[in-house]
């Protein structure tokens, strides 16, 4: 058994380093593309091995499915431009380099890494898991430990919106040059599943592997599908409102639970004694449908536009 | 053994960040680079006894990270291509590789 559990990490990892290189240095760009996002499904196989099943899911969503939708849509527009022949190297003389100093890197980066201790804080963990409000340790840690974290990522997921819509408007949306017949029926079907499995995971949260990035993620990518099958965004600008109100939701609220402990005279996103089951919660469901919308939001690749103005030529 | 794994994908995808003359090919190797990091602190939770959760809470933040990063840079390469139309956008045209 121990043998079939070996062979198969050599098989992944091998898989892997020869995915990564394709995926940097594969000659056709969708080819390199597609490597990456088969690369990251892989990579959430070796995450389960890791025992880090969390990880696993978000990967799986965000890193594979959402980063994936996002380079094939920026390879398809930047792909219209005529092509011509230009090197995509630097020239092969750099391997006299690379060669040895990319061995000599390795070789000591292994050795730092063998030599690093694993101190580990599992135990200080476990003892006050109790405490937190939640059963399963990494939701612990988000959202209660470690809250401040949580806070300033869905900032940062806030201002990359920010940023990309501040960049102009969207484009119209990206419908498939070859419309599949069956993608707006199976759009249809497909997402109320989405929507449950997104709200599956985020209530998993509290107990297991799960909670509000995968199932925002999920949710994002239902809402990319219906875009794909040809749905229009019910977003535009002229009913921004309740729009911006949902992509901020996350931040205002997570900010509003910290805030309330230094009101109360405690520490920053210290929840009163014995609330912090339901202040979890309500976290939870903000930051899944924030996150869903930032998703989504980068994805559209700019500003939505006014009303009925989609159709418009770019 | 999946330590050893780290150092390679980290090699490998700072090879592709120097040599690459292309933006989206840049960023295809970065996120290589940031996978490499992250699996390198997975390991050490891993080897840690009990399981160390922590790592793991910053790993999903680092994903997330990630994807807002990479969603930026993907949209300014888009307007970069839109603006010259043409192909010297996305390739770096400068051989030292400054362009980015």
């Amino acid at each position: 058994m121990a043998l079939v559990v070996l062979a198969f990490d050599l098989l992944l990892a091998a898989a892997l380093i020869w995915l990564a290189w394709q995926a940097t240095r594969a000659a056709d760009l969708f080819h390199a593309v597609v490597s990456f996002i088969v690369f990251g499904l892989l990579m959430a196989l070796a995450w389960v091995r890791l025992e880090a099943p969390d990880v696993a899911l978000a990967e799986a969503a965000i890193g594979a499915g959402a980063t994936g939708a996002l380079l094939l849509s920026a390879l398809d527009r930047l792909a219209r431009r005529p092509r011509r022949h230009a090197p995509l190297y630097e020239p092969g003389t750099a391997w006299g380099f690379w060669l040895p100093a990319g061995s000599a890197l390795l070789a000591m980066l292994t050795l730092a890494a063998w030599n690093l201790p694993a101190p580990g804080l599992g135990n200080e963990i476990l003892a006050s898991l109790s405490a937190s409000g939640v059963e399963h340790a990494v939701t612990a840690v988000l959202l209660n430990f470690r809250a401040l974290d949580t806070l300033l990522e869905i900032g940062v997921l806030l201002l990359a919106a920010v940023v990309i819509w501040a960049l102009g408007q969207a484009p119209p949306p990206l419908v498939p040059s070859m419309p599949s017949p069956a993608l707006p029926a199976l759009g249809r079907l497909l997402f109320p599943i989405f929507v449950l499995v997104a709200a599956y995971l985020l209530w998993r949260g509290s107990h297991g592997p799960g909670g509000a990035f995968p199932a925002g993620a999920v949710f994002g990518a239902g809402g990319i599908l219906m875009l794909l099958a040809g749905a229009r965004p019910w977003i535009r600008s002229s009913e921004h409102g309740p729009w911006r109100l949902i992509l901020s939701l996350g931040m205002a609220v997570l900010l509003a639970a910290g805030v309330a402990g230094t009101l109360s005279g405690q520490d920053f996103f210290q929840y009163p004694k014995g609330t912090a089951a339901s202040f979890i919660l309500v976290l939870e469901v903000a930051a899944g449908l924030s996150i869903a919308l930032l998703i989504f939001a980068l994805y559209l690749r700019g500003k939505p536009r006014e009303h009925g103005s989609w159709g418009a030529a770019e | 053994m999946y330590l050893s794994l780290t150092g390679v994908l980290f090699v490998l995808g700072l090879h592709g960040l120097f040599t690459a003359r292309n933006l989206l090919r840049q960023l295809l190797s970065l996120n290589i680079l940031t996978t490499s990091v992250f699996l390198l602190f997975v390991v050490l939770a891993r080897l840690a006894e009990p399981l160390d959760d922590v790592p793991h809470a910053i790993v999903l933040t680092g994903i997330v990270i990630t994807i807002s990063t990479t969603a930026v840079a993907l949209a300014l390469v888009g307007r970069l291509a839109g603006r010259t139309r043409d192909d010297d956008a996305i390739t770096a045209g400068d051989p030292r590789g400054d362009a980015e």
